[in-house]
């Protein structure tokens, strides 16, 4: 039980870099932390205590498996954090560009 | 029967691909493909409507279920998916089509055709899929080409606008997918379907609140409901127009409000404190939106927050449904309640895009979005002024047009099921939209004329053909959709979706089998 509760405190840090930070790159790195906690959550969800890779051969020694299916959610997921993360890093660079700044209380053009 | 189910996502991403590819040797081809995918997906549509039997249940790669346990991803094509993709893709063809004249000005216009089908094929996977990681999947394609449409422009504010959007819509991605492991955890399994029909035998209504309010979160988010709004104003502000006429007209209902209606009925069982919960959402989302529209002076923004208030009457609509239906009160009023949602779902779709496509018109002649700047373009861009005026009469509730109807509809539902509170509520919010745009057309259209608009480098004259073409159709169907109103035509189109959230638990029977 402990293992999930720090993987909930994991998606928790990685919350509180977004909501609290002030600087671009420190908020991407806490969207990344959140998604490691949800990835490692998933890959948890599936594990068995004991058990090996869900490969079928002849002589098994052990019946025990790992759940295969959240793994191959994780593989998506992770493919897609990549997408985004790297999303976001592109747009932060351009806004360095023009504002020449990564804190988030300078960049405030739009409001209202 | 069913071959033609997996074209709705097919189609989208071949033009993608096909864009990014030939678009870069022969650079108008992206501007008229995009509208030729489109307007096939439409005629695919309406195929479906008047000569399919619906539910269809399509399993990718022809695995069915083994065991009564369904292994495979399924598509799942009913009433409610047919009834969004109708939206989705017509709004879509009008949106590419204007996008032929207006995106012309940008540079890498492939890039914008193939990030528009890219968008186009998330959505409609949402409507389609019948199990929730395969949603979340389609629901990051439509998201992701979403952020990177909205920085098209890369001046300051769309780039501080994408990184909002980004940043909170990357962090309501994150909760749809911890809503969607603790699912995994408990139930074992990936199908709607499946799941609805563990969580009703083996219920454990704790479980079952603590992943609601998760999934509510993360879904409230990408709808914009009102505590999870702030990123919607600037983002659809700050997108090129035909985007912001996608993305409030289409992405926040396919990927945020249709999905909580799928998941909130036919997957977990409705009770009355969800219920609570979302038309109480609904209600700020109504009330709150209109109050921040009124005080604003930049034409977009004040439509994204528009947006925001109109879809609170969506989601009170089906809201007061769920209510009903949580009480067993009478199924007719919860049928009436929830049509009235569903058709202002549509009509805002309609109008929405249309009030975006003529702000983007406005903006494109005259490169001014404040609308202290703008006045007396009445006479100089006439198609612009008078489907503007359309648009506008249809979403402040003005009898013949569209808009009037369903407002009307929600409104007796509500008295109907005694939520007098709602109907007064709902009355004062129109009232309060109306005198918002009587200002938008005093301001932009009506004032007296600005001299600055014959000096020489302002030359303001009426859009070009395309332009046109889309904003006179959509006005037109602002009066069109009025017929949904006969009962003939209701049937075909808006009772089938209506039926697949009042009959909830048919959903999980019809698509398992057993």
């Amino acid at each position: 039980m402990t293992v999930y509760l720090l993987c909930i405190l994991l998606f928790l840090i990685g919350l509180y870099g977004v909501v609290a930070k002030r600087n671009l790159i420190k908020i991407v790195i806490g969207l990344a932390i959140m998604e490691y906690s949800v990835n490692l959550f998933l890959i948890l969800v599936g594990y068995v205590k004991g058990g090996t890779a869900p490969i079928l051969s002849r002589n098994l020694a052990n019946k025990v498996f790992v759940d295969p299916l959240p793994q191959a959610m994780v593989l998506t997921a992770i493919v897609i954090g990549l997408a985004t993360t790297s999303l976001l890093l592109a747009i932060a660079i351009r806004l360095y560009r023009k504002y020449k700044t990564f804190d988030i209380r300078e960049i405030k053009n739009l409001k209202g | 029967m069913d071959w033609f189910v997996p074209l709705f996502v097919i189609v989208p991403l071949g033009g993608a691909f096909l864009i990014a590819i030939i678009g870069s040797f022969a650079r108008p081809f992206g501007r008229f493909f995009t509208s030729l995918v489109l307007a096939s997906l439409i005629g695919l549509t309406l195929y479906v409507i008047f000569s399919v039997t619906i539910p269809i249940v399509y399993m990718v790669g022809g695995h069915g279920p083994i065991e009564k346990v369904p292994i495979g991803i399924t598509m799942i094509l009913d009433g409610l998916s047919v009834y969004l993709l109708l939206i989705i893709n017509l709004i879509g063809f009008f949106s590419a089509f204007y996008s032929i004249s207006y995106m012309k000005k940008f540079t890498s216009e492939n890039y914008y055709y193939t990030l528009f089908c890219l968008m186009v094929a998330g959505m409609n996977g949402v409507v389609l899929s019948g199990d929730v990681f395969n949603l979340y999947v389609f629901l990051e394609m439509a998201a992701i080409s979403s952020y990177a449409l909205v920085a098209f422009g890369i001046e300051k504010e769309e780039l501080e606008a994408s990184f909002k959007y980004q940043v909170l819509g990357g962090a309501s991605s994150l909760f749809i997918l911890l809503g969607i492991a603790f699912l995994y955890w408990n139930t074992s399994t990936l199908n709607i379907a499946d799941i609805s029909r563990v969580i009703g035998t083996t219920a454990n209504s704790e479980f079952v609140k603590f992943v609601g309010v998760i999934l509510l979160a993360g879904f409230g988010l990408k709808a914009a409901m009102i505590p999870f709004h702030a990123w919607l104003p600037d983002a659809h502000s700050s997108a090129p127009s035909p985007i912001s006429s996608m993305l409030s007209g289409v992405l926040i209902k396919a990927i945020g409000v249709y999905v909580i209606f799928r998941l909130f009925f036919n997957m977990f069982t409705i009770s009355y404190d969800t219920a609570l919960v979302i038309t109480t959402i609904g209600t700020l989302s109504m009330v709150i939106g209109v109050l921040l529209a009124i005080g604003q002076w930049d034409i977009k923004r004040l439509l994204a927050y528009h947006s925001i208030s109109q879809m609170g009457y969506v989601v009170i609509g089906v809201g007061i449904g769920m209510l009903v239906i949580a009480h067993n009160g009478p199924r007719s009023v919860a049928a009436l309640s929830i049509a009235g949602g569903l058709y202002h779902l549509f009509n805002h779709a309609v109008f929405k895009g249309l009030l975006f496509l003529n702000a983007g018109a406005v903006e494109y002649e005259t490169g001014i979005r404040d609308m202290k700047k703008l006045g007396g373009l009445s006479s100089l861009m006439p198609v612009t002024t008078s489907t503007s005026l359309g648009a506008s009469m249809s979403i402040s509730g003005i009898p013949p047009f569209n808009g009037f109807f369903s407002k009307l509809i929600i409104i007796i539902a509500a008295i109907q099921a005694g939520y007098y509170v709602l109907s007064i509520l709902a009355v004062f919010v129109s009232i309060i939209t109306l005198a918002s745009f009587l200002k938008v057309q005093r301001f932009t259209f009506f004032n007296k004329p600005n001299e600055k608009w014959n000096r020489g480098d302002f030359n303001v004259r009426e859009v070009p053909f395309a332009m046109c073409f889309s904003m006179v159709f959509l006005a037109v169907l602002c009066l069109g959709l009025s017929l949904f109103i006969v009962p003939a035509v209701r049937d075909i189109f808006i009772t089938p979706a209506v039926n697949v959230l009042l009959n909830s638990a048919v959903y999980s029977t019809g698509v398992l089998g057993y």
